[in-house]
Formats: C-alpha cells, structure tokens, sequence
C-alpha cells in the first residue's frame, strides 16, 4: 500500500520504575494505520495495548513512565517531540479515545450536555463562538450516533442512563470536531451482546460515512473477525502478527495466535481447550530472546537467545517468529 | 420434586422497593427483578442460565446464596426450604450450597493473604486440627503450588485469584456451586483452564452447578440443560445441544444472531440475524402483556396485553410466548 | 507429598519483602522522612528527657533568680525564663506532656469509636446503627472547644481532666470515619463470601472489613495526634490543662506572654516547639498514607 499512513509508531520502548526495578513494558511495538482503515488491536490483559494508546494521546503518567526510545509520528508529525500546543490540537482535532467503562468516562456531576460543550469549547480554541453555537454543535454527534430524544439527553446526567447510551455518548463525545483517528478501547465489553452489536453496527456506520480510521482494541476475537479490515496481535509488549482480518482467521501463524484462536469457545460444542500453559512473562525480569518462547510449543534455541524481527510472508501478512524466517515453514 | 432433583426454585419472586412516588400517597417503586421464576436443577447436572443485565440471572443467584430472602416462592435444597420463617440460615445447610463470584478482584479479601482466606471455611465447617495440610491440599486441588498461601490476592493473576475463589467454595464441602460469571473477567486464553477444572473438580466430588453467564459460545460447551431469563422471568428451558440448534422464543433467537464467532462453520449454525432494536427496558417499567413485546420482530396483538405461560413444545424443551399458543 | 509442621506466621523473607515494599511507598515524598525523623526526635527527647536535657531539675520545682530571663547564649541555648529555669531542658519534659495527652486520648478515644463504627456500619438499615449514628451526630453537634473548656472548667483543671474532656468529644469523628468506610465494604463480595460461608458476625467486622480500614484510620491518627497535641497547648494556654510549674509547652507560652516582645524567647521557642511536633505528625500521616495505600499493579 502506497498511501501515506496516517498514524506510525516505529520501534517504541516504554518502561515504567517501580519498586524493584523497572518494567519493561512495551519492547519495540511497531504499529500502523492508514487513512479509513479498521485496524483491529488483539490481546490480553497485561499486553500492554492501552500503554501503547496511552503513549499515542501522551496520556501516560510520566514518572513512573519513560520512553527510552522508538518514535511516533500522526499525519507525518513526531508525536514525542510535540510542544504543548500542538500536541493539544492533536487530542482535539486529530486523535480521540473511546474509554473502556462508560460509567467511569463521564464524569457523573456534569450533565451530557455540560460534558459536550466543554469538548466542543476545547476544538474551537481562537475561534468565538457563542453559548447557542457551542450547543448547537454539541448536538449533532449525538444525532450521529442515533441517540433517541438528543434534546432531553442534553440535560440529563450519565447515572439517567443505561450503559448503551453513555457508551453513545462517549462515542459522541469522540466525534466531535471531525476526528481522522478515534481509539476504541474495548467498546462494549461491559455491555450486553445485543447492544454491543449495536455498538459496534454504529461504529461501523460512522467509518463509511465520515471515512474516519478507528483502531478497535478488544480480547475478543469474534469482534475482531467482524468489524476491522486489519489486525495486530499483541503479546507481552511485542506485535507478533499483523495481517488482513480475513487472511489471519484463515491462516493463523503465531503459536500464540493458534493458541488464542483454539482457546475460543465454539459453538460447534466439543468442550473448552485448555487454554495456553503459562503466564505472562514478568516485565520486571522478562524472557531473554522472544518473549513467548517459555509458553510456546515450537520453541528452538535461537528463540531463547534473539528476539524474532518482523517477517513478511505474502501481501498482508507479517510475524514475528523464527518459524517462519525464511518464508513459510 | 423428581428425587433426582438437587435445588428446586418454585414460582421465585424477589422486589425491591427503590424509592417512593408523590409526596402523600408515597407509592413505592417496585423493581420487579425476578418474577416468578420455576427451575430444578438435578443432581450432578449444570444448568445454565443465560441473560442480559437486568434479567434477573444474579439476583437468582443471590437470593440461592441467602444475600436476599425471597419476597414470595421459595427454593429447595433436597427438599428442605431454604428459607425457614424467620431465622438465618443453618451452618449445615450454608456448607451445603457455596458460590465463586464474578469478579475474584472483589471476593477475596485484599488485607488477607490465600491462607487465611481458605482457613475460614475450614474454621467454620471443619473441626479437625492439620488446619495447614488441609490448605495445601485445597491448592492442590486448583492445582496451584502450596507456597501461594503467603501471598495476597493482589499478587496473583486474576485466573489464579479465581482458582482460590474455587478452592474456596470446596473447602466446606458442598453438593451445589453457584457460578455467576466465573470467567467473564478473565482473558479468553485462562478461560478453558478454569472451566475444565471446574468440570474435573465436578466429576470428582459429584456436584450440581448453577453456571451463569452471558456467553453463549462458552455455555454451549458447558451446560447439559439451558435456561434464558428475561425480565425477571424464564422464556425457554431446553437441553443444552436443542437449545441451540431448535431455539423458539424470539428472543433466544435475537442473542444467539449476535453471538461473534471466529469460524465460517459457526456462523452458518446461528438463526438469521435479527437486528435488535430499542435498549433493554428498565426492570422499573416492565411492559405489560409480554415483557419482550416492544423489542420482538414477531409481535401480534396479544403479546401487548396478555403475559403468555410457559407451554411444553417437546420433551424437556418448553418455551413462554404466545407464538406457540396455549395448552388446552 | 508431606508437609512439614511450618510454623503459622508468614516465612521471614516475606516480612522483609513486605517492609522494603513499604518502605519504598513511603519514602517518595522527602517530606515524610523529615516528618518520620522529628517525631522520632521528639519521641527521643521526651523519653530521655532525665538523660539529655542539659538541666533536667529545671522541669521541677526550681528558682535560680540570679540567671533570671537571660536570652539566648552558650549556657543555656534558648535562654531561661523569668525564674532561671532552661527553656531548652523544660521544652524537653514539656513533649512528655504532648505527647502523652495524645497517646492517652487517641488510646481513649480510637477503640470504642471505631468499634462503634463498624458495628453501625454492618448493621445498615437496622435500629443499631440508627442509635448509633445518632448518638454520635449529638455528640457531634456540641462545639468541641466549648465543651472541653465547660469541662474542665467545672473539674480541678490540670492535664488528666483535659484528657478527659477532648476524649470525650473526639471519639465521634472515628466513628463518623469508619462507618462510612464499613458500609460501602460491608457490600463487597468478599463480605458477601464470608457469610455465606457462615463466617460469625465478630469474625465478618472485625478481620474482613476493619484490616480495609487500616490505612484510613492510621492516618486520622497521625494527624489527631498533631490536633490532640495542639488542643492541648490551647488548653494550657488558657490555664485549664498542665499548671504551672510544671513545663508544658501551652503553659510555657502562656507564661512568657506578660514579657513579650522584649524577652521574646520565653514564649517564641516553646511555641516553635509546639509548630515543630504538629508538623512533624502532618508530615508522618502523609507518609504513612501513601504507604498504606493501595497498590496498583
């Protein structure tokens, strides 16, 4: 693909000080986006996915957080070395972050249309604008997400309503001031499977119509098979695979990818697989060479020695593992 | 009560007044969170139950465990209620029916480490010295090494804190273990170790589960009989493969269109996808007549104005909804 | 596999572990260290005061009119009080003074309020706790300086009875403290698992939910200590609490007033000392918060 992306994150190390030493977290994690892609963001509790959000927005709490290297560029910007200004611009027009828990995103002293006006106030910082103007563009993305009665939801406050419309007005909330690039960070996990599937439908939706690059994060495979274009699989700080949707649902390569794939409960039956062995590594003191190698099957010396670079197998379709070094195995 | 019957809910009704209307009438506000709930679970059998919030799934569970007392209806164990006038519930009885929570976060105690979390069921229900060779068999038994027993929940993983959770609920000794959501918290890759060592612990020691959760992939490969709750009431009872393969009601139909899958051979097994409209109505203002009645693609007059009953389409297979007529 | 009869208390390699750990959570605010070391100063001074004051008879009946009201100098470092006496030496005995009126009023005080607390708490929704709560709101309605000075005013004022009194009207914010604490634990899962394990009521308040109220209560101590210290001084001040002669630091304040500012020392360094104990107990409190805080991963 020739088309300039939108969002690169190359080579990013994030390491946080702690009691007894340093975590490791995220060790090199490479990661792009192109302009009106679904990108989805695959991996378990610990990964490191929402440190990796996190350094995008530079959200993360600095002390105990460094950055001892890697780089971060949004629209050819390096995001690292934004003054303040610029980097304010860029969480209000540029990049905006759909939180996991709607009930503790909004802030529950405020009412729905407190809460907007003030995003809207922050996107149009120089520009004057009056109190029935920032209203009235505070309104609208809560017409996008199809909230039914917008006007009566303006003046209620988030504990009036149930999890599905606050998850619609974090969503609206992202929309304001036409974003390129909105993170949903497991968007309707703690909601029901129906109204997810509404959510996601309205996420869906809203890519086609306003052509805006959403990066899904979630543990949820099945989401993922459904509603993105391309997926990065994460372990451990590390991207291990990265290929179109379709091609790794058909293809899995990475032990860890097979082993997430035969760990999903079907409903073909047949009982539970056990899962995979092991626990994540401990980022204080983390596996030498390829960190998956204690929980991986295939493991060969090389992985317990050096760290595994991306390797490309066909069009759209990367891993990191010594497996497939020289091309398919 | 067949004699196979290990827990009996019989016409379960919990209310909970949340607040009052108007200032001198004060008519109270009734969230009718179970309704008239009828189930038996039989010995050694899991039986799933399957809802969204809001159905009223967890406070069955919880009015099971005695955090509530019923408001009408009642509940056996064996034969023996549950709930005897007004007195507590007798220690013989609590060793009986145990539960693991859904968040092991919250149900072990930050401030005590594993040992003197598992101690107490032993303090309670077992009299015997060797207090500390009953701990390390207990994590033997969840298969986690003995030295986990000076650690704090905190420094575990969260599958971990769940295998204590369950070592817990095994150290009175009970026939009967209320799930509610016991892997929902964790990640997908824990997920089939618990689940198949709560299927090895259940073969062992020969319990009766009452496994709750919202996934439905997960309860196809648990449950051997499926119930599903909406609204505080049961819409459809069957046998674990049936219920998937034959589902009547429209709103089993709804959820399992909205499962996500990773396979081409699992989609083709869903119903037709039915696009659901509308939230999930407040249990303060159930609708009248069919409480689904305002979200269902397959609406007809009655469903507005009369409640259906619970009617036998094949053996073991019964569904609530006026589709399928009343018995005469 | 066999098991060794170990003994029940955790192995000492955890202990250290646990104290490293604690140490490190307290220790990254510099200010709790200077805070930790001026009370153990003064915890010093004050038991050793006989040992390290450079005049211990000073603290007693004692009159040496010819070194009367002298200031500052090699002799006696923060000068002598209108009698002779060694303010450095008096403001040593005086932190006995302190620091027992908060160590006797907080023992008085902390038991029955959290305990009335947790009690009250647990019971949400019964005629306990509404008693409770009641009670304490009453006690709490009365304006604690009044009813400390009506004490101690009707009493023979001296420093058992000011004791008496701020006791009498702190124990109610322990309670206030813990009871809402232990009503939002008392819904927590794990209370939820205690009892359906058919865990006693004792067993459920006082090892499930009073070891999560730990930290919150340690630091209200830590700075009632500081508040207890300084009612204590006013109280002397004003001439109902330590009398004179005997050296506590509000009763040495009050008696330089009269010889204030010309012989400034007199009242200035028994009422630094006094700033000195208050802040260093702030400053503890705000370490040991910290360290008693919950751990995030």
């Amino acid at each position: 693909m020739s088309t300039p992306s939108l969002l690169d994150i190359k080579d990013l190390h994030v390491h946080f000080d702690v009691y007894g030493g340093t975590l490791k977290v995220l060790d090199g994690v490479n990661f792009t986006v192109h302009s009106g892609e679904k990108v989805g963001l695959v991996g378990e509790t610990g990964c490191g996915k929402t440190t990796t959000m996190k350094s995008i927005l530079r959200i993360l709490p600095m002390p105990p957080a460094r950055i001892p290297g890697g780089e971060i560029y949004f629209k050819g910007q390096d995001v690292l070395k934004m003054g303040g200004d610029e980097l304010r611009r860029m969480r209000s027009e540029g990049i905006s972050m759909i939180f996991q828990d709607p009930t503790t995103a909004l802030n529950p002293v405020f009412t729905v249309g407190q809460q907007l006006e003030a995003v809207v106030k922050y996107s149009i910082e120089g520009k004057k604008l009056s109190r029935k103007e920032i209203r009235e563009q505070a309104i609208i993305p809560l017409k996008e997400v199809s909230m039914p009665d917008p006007e009566r939801m303006m003046g209620s406050y988030p504990i009036q309503l149930s999890g599905g419309m606050r998850q619609r007005v974090c969503i609206a909330m992202a929309l304001v001031a036409s974003r390129e690039l909105l993170i949903a960070d497991e968007p309707g996990t703690s909601l029901d499977v129906t109204i997810q599937d509404q959510i996601l439908r309205l996420l869906h939706q809203l890519v086609e119509e306003k052509n805006v690059s959403v990066i899904l994060i979630t543990h949820t495979l099945g989401v993922v098979r459904e509603m993105t274009d391309r997926v990065y699989v994460m372990y451990a700080g590390n991207m291990v695979e990265a290929a179109a949707t379709e091609e790794l649902f058909a293809n899995p390569l990475h032990p860890y990818t097979h082993g997430l794939m035969a760990a999903v409960p079907r409903l073909t039956g047949g009982g539970v697989s056990d899962g995979i062995p092991g626990r994540i590594p401990d980022y204080l003191n983390p596996p030498p060479g390829c960190r998956f190698h204690p929980r991986c099957d295939h493991a060969m010396d090389i992985c317990r020695q050096e760290k595994p670079a991306f390797y490309k197998l066909g069009e759209n379709h990367e891993v990191a593992c010594f497996l497939y070094r020289d091309g398919e195995k | 009560m067949k004699p196979t019957d290990i827990l009996t809910f019989t016409d379960l009704k919990k209310y909970f007044v949340i607040g009052y209307n108007g200032i001198l009438k004060r008519e109270p506000i009734t969230v009718k969170a179970v309704d008239g709930v009828s189930f038996a679970v039989r010995e050694g059998e899991t039986f799933g139950l399957v809802g969204e919030s809001g159905s009223g799934k967890s406070t069955v569970a919880y009015t099971t465990i005695g955090m509530y007392r019923p408001t009408e209806g009642s509940i056996s164990f064996r034969g023996q209620s549950l709930f005897d006038g007004n007195k507590g519930r007798p220690l013989a009885l609590k060793k009986e029916i145990q539960i693991v929570f859904q968040d092991p976060g919250s149900s072990l105690n930050p401030r005590r480490t594993i040992k003197q979390i598992l101690e107490l069921p032993l303090q309670i229900h077992r009299r015997d010295e060797n207090r500390l060779e009953q701990v390390v068999q207990l994590l033997e038994m969840v298969e986690l090494p003995p030295d986990y027993m000076y650690k704090y929940p905190q420094m575990v993983g969260g599958g971990e804190k769940q295998m204590v959770a369950i070592a817990r609920a095994l150290a009175t000794g009970p026939s009967f273990i209320i799930l509610d959501e016991p892997t929902s918290a964790l990640d997908v890759s824990i997920q089939g170790k618990i689940i198949n060592l709560l299927i090895r612990l259940q073969n062992e020691f020969h319990l009766s589960y009452l496994f709750i959760t919202h996934d439905l992939s997960l309860m196809r490969n648990v449950a051997s009989r499926v119930a599903i709750m909406y609204l505080g009431k049961i819409c459809e009872v069957a046998e674990a493969a049936e219920f998937f393969r034959n589902p009547y009601h429209p709103y089993t139909r709804m959820l399992l269109s909205s499962i996500p899958v990773v396979s081409e051979e699992e989609e083709k097994l869903k119903p037709q996808k039915i696009i659901s409209t509308g939230e999930i109505p407040s249990p303060v203002n159930i609708p009248s007549g069919c409480s689904f009645h305002l979200r269902c693609p397959q609406k007809m007059e009655i469903c507005s104005q009369v409640d259906p009953v619970m009617v036998e389409m094949e053996e073991g297979h019964t569904v609530r909804c006026h589709l399928y007529g009343q018995p005469d | 596999m066999t098991v060794q009869a170990k003994s029940l208390a955790l192995p000492k390699s955890k202990m250290i572990e646990n104290l490293g750990r604690n140490w490190y959570k307290f220790s990254r605010n510099p200010m709790s260290i200077v805070g930790l070391c001026t009370v153990l100063l003064v915890v010093f001074l004050a038991v050793f005061a006989p040992l390290v004051a450079p005049y211990p008879k000073h603290a007693g009946k004692f009159v040496d009119f010819a070194n009367a009201s002298l200031p500052p100098c090699r002799r006696y470092l923060f000068g002598t009080d209108v009698i002779g006496r060694d303010i450095l030496s008096r403001i040593f005995f005086g932190f006995r003074f302190s620091l027992t009126m908060g160590v006797v009023v907080l023992s008085l005080v902390v038991p029955p309020g959290v305990t009335l607390g947790l009690i009250a708490g647990y019971s949400q929704g019964t005629w306990i706790e509404t008693v409770i709560m009641r009670i304490t709101d009453i006690f709490l309605a009365v304006p604690p300086l009044v009813l400390a000075l009506a004490i101690c005013s009707v009493l023979t004022p001296n420093l058992f009875n000011a004791m008496i009194a701020v006791s009498l009207m702190w124990w109610p914010w322990y309670t206030r403290l813990v009871y809402g604490l232990a009503s939002t634990l008392r819904n927590e899962f794990f209370v939820n698992s205690a009892e359906a394990l058919g865990a006693s009521k004792f067993h459920i308040i006082f090892k499930e939910i009073l070891p999560n109220c730990i930290s919150p209560i340690f630091t209200k101590m830590s700075l009632d200590m500081a508040w207890v210290i300084l009612l204590g001084a006013s109280l002397s001040f004003v001439g109902l609490g330590v009398q004179p002669p005997k050296p506590g630091l509000g009763t040495m304040v009050s008696g330089g007033r009269n010889y204030l500012p010309e012989q400034w020392w007199i009242s200035v360094f028994p009422a630094l000392a006094i700033v000195v104990v208050v802040l260093g107990f702030n400053l503890l409190g705000d370490g040991l918060r910290d360290m008693l805080a919950a751990e995030e991963v």
